[in-house]
């Protein structure tokens, strides 16, 4: 899949004096670093504290929801409201995996895929709203999924439950687990996104966001593309979910299926940069930074967050990456001059 | 069973004037407002603070409210939609989204979690009921909300078809530039549908105040019932709204008879049943499923 630097390949139309390739100098150099950095980040909890540990396992998190939406609104064109639903759901799922007592450290995984399993007659439906109405749509999907956990006798409504099989594991192996498999399911939802992405389905992708009819016109089929992502996006968010719960311990309703999840996606994605995969990251980071700071001000906190989402999307649609416009992981391909 | 039908159909009318003004920028300017239901809980906490601090009948403090509400929807559509939609449709979605959050948690900021009402405002009134054939009562109140709502549709339908500008809004609604190669100014005649459709949510937030009480978290569900009454509708005249949210308002009636936690859900399902329906209907469910293995 990964086309060797040494030898790129060559366009017939573009002369001697340019290439085509997907990689360049930043590409190469941010490729790189991002594996010495998620080596390095894995060697963590041997030297981190408890909370720097617990908060990193957050940050993964939150970098996953912000790709996840990111695929969905930046690659798919299909801006959802309701992504706290599969968020929920990954959580919920997990419970009820974990009660059939199975280990909670596989219900995990499992829980994604079953989310994703789960989006699919999803997806058959909502995929044929357009705009607006898929975005609200998926909010009222998100509300119904709320109200019928909430009838589940072992959830007991908004009362909630908790992972109690997790206290079979001891506080610190435990920590450290739910870091790793937070940064190894991190990772891989990443690699998949990004395997995609260079796929002809992720060309395809990139069509449809330039423009929908003409990628349409070259027989580009909008339909399966955006369902890839979609199932995608459910199973990263689901694996949010469950990681959450697996920190938080406890599930109330309330919490998972809040709005306000896919509120901190939206944020996250558009201050870092819309359809750009480095973007996602660096709105999560952020974002991760800003509640660090900022969060014990509670009311004024998400006021301000409103407020430069509102800001971003009137004067800076493209958010930061669009602005610094560096290609660390190379996912398109780029015209090079070779002479000037 | 006449009884709850009554209840229905007079909450319907609570939820057809919430969603008119929803339903009329999503036919002019094709935007789904998301802060639609938080601008309604804006109006509702300023009649609010007129009955309260100045002691005036919330009849009187709507009044005093509509026109820095339409003045309000001027400004949203002049500085925030039209700007965000040049950027594409997706942008408005983003924008208004985050005006909710702003708007939601300024409230909360100012008001607190207490929850209001303006039913002590209006004395006697607010319990006054007159009694139907077969001793049904109905409250006065529920029944003034649902001729507001008839009158303001009616009111807003008349313009559409018998007035200049009503001309206007739909050649600008149908086409914008073609709209404009004809001397309409679009983004004058849009600022003024955006401040019409905030009149409307100004009367929404007065009779949310009234049939109830409200938070500053308040505008979230508000919303939601809007785009659904609006949906089942299908948005194509106000009328249809009228009749989405008469649908809503009877299956969320039936849900909480079917399940005592069962009245959201109802509205919820029959959102989704309506939009099955339609989407088979356009596309064939066979179609759909054939399309999906492949």
């Amino acid at each position: 899949m990964t086309r060797p630097a040494t030898k790129p390949e060559t366009g017939p139309e573009t002369g001697p004096e340019a290439r085509i390739d997907r990689w360049t100098p930043a590409a190469r150099i941010g490729v790189w670093g991002a594996l010495v950095v998620l080596i390095l980040l894995a060697l963590f909890p041997f030297v981190l504290s408890a909370g720097l540990t617990g908060r990193l396992t957050a940050l993964f998190i939150y970098v996953l929801l912000a790709a996840m939406w990111n695929a969905l609104a930046g690659y798919g064109g299909l801006v959802s409201i309701g992504q706290q639903m599969f968020f929920g759901l990954g959580a919920y799922i997990t419970i009820r995996i974990a009660d059939l007592g199975l280990d909670p450290f596989a219900a995990i995984p499992l829980s994604a895929l079953v989310t994703a399993v789960i989006a699919f007659p999803v997806s058959l439906f909502m995929l044929k709203l357009r705009g607006g109405e898929f975005a609200i749509g998926m909010w009222v999907l998100a509300s119904i999924t709320h109200l019928l956990v909430n009838l589940d006798p072992l959830i007991q409504g908004e009362t909630g439950t908790s992972l109690i099989s997790l206290n079979a594991y001891d506080a610190g192996p435990r920590r450290a687990l739910i870091y790793w498999l937070a940064l190894a399911g991190m990772t891989a939802t990443l690699g998949l996104l990004y395997a995609l992405l260079r796929s002809p389905t992720g060309l395809a992708l990139q069509a449809i966001r330039d423009s929908e009819e003409a990628a349409a016109s070259l027989g580009v089929e909008p339909a399966r593309a955006k369902r890839v992502l979609f199932l995608l996006a459910a199973f990263g968010t689901g694996l949010a979910g469950a990681l959450w719960l697996a920190q938080a311990t406890s599930f109330q309703p309330k919490t998972y299926f809040s709005v306000q999840w896919t509120a901190y996606m939206i944020f996250m994605v558009l201050v870092g940069g819309i359809g750009r995969f480095e973007g996602a990251i660096l709105g999560a980071v952020l974002f991760f930074l800003i509640e660090t700071w900022f969060a014990a001000t509670g009311v004024w906190y998400l006021i301000g967050l409103g407020a430069v989402a509102m800001a971003f999307s009137l004067f800076l649609p493209k958010g930061l990456w669009g602005a610094i416009d560096l290609r660390l992981i190379p996912i398109g391909h780029l015209v090079i001059k070779t002479k000037n | 069973m006449m009884f709850q039908i009554t209840n229905a159909v007079l909450l319907g009318g609570h939820y057809a004037l919430i969603a008119v003004g929803l339903s009329f920028m999503f036919q002019v300017m094709k935007v789904i407002n998301l802060a639609h239901g938080s601008l309604a809980v804006l109006a509702a906490y300023g009649i609010w603070l007129l009955a309260d601090r100045a002691g005036l009948s919330p009849f009187v403090g709507v009044l005093l409210v509509i026109p820095p509400m339409a003045v309000l929807g001027w400004g949203l559509q002049r500085g925030l939609l039209e700007r965000a939609g040049r950027g594409g449709e997706l942008l408005p979605i983003l924008t208004t989204f985050g005006l909710a959050i702003v708007l939601d948690n300024l409230m909360f900021q100012q008001f607190g979690a207490d929850t209001r009402s303006l039913s002590p405002f209006i004395g006697d009134f607010a319990w006054a009921s007159w009694e139907l054939p077969g001793s049904i009562f109905v409250g006065k109140v529920p029944v003034l909300i649902l001729l507001t709502a008839i009158l303001t549709i009616g009111a807003l339908q008349m313009l559409l078809a018998r007035t200049a500008l009503g001309r206007q809004i739909r050649a600008t609604a149908q086409d914008p530039v073609t709209a404009g190669l004809v001397g309409v100014d679009a983004r004058r005649i849009s600022a003024i549908s955006s401040a019409l459709a905030m009149v409307t949510v100004a009367l929404s937030g007065l009779a949310l105040g009234l049939r109830g009480t409200f938070d500053a978290y308040a505008g979230a569900p508000q919303l939601l019932f809007a785009f659904e009454a609006t949906v089942i509708g299908g948005a194509r005249s106000l009328w249809g709204t009228l009749a989405g949210a008469m649908v809503l308002a009877l299956a969320q009636t039936f849900g909480a008879m079917v399940h005592p936690q069962g009245f959201l859900l109802g509205g919820h399902l029959a959102f989704l049943a309506v939009l099955f329906v339609r989407l088979a209907a356009a596309g064939g469910v066979w179609h759909l499923l054939k399309r999906a293995r492949a």
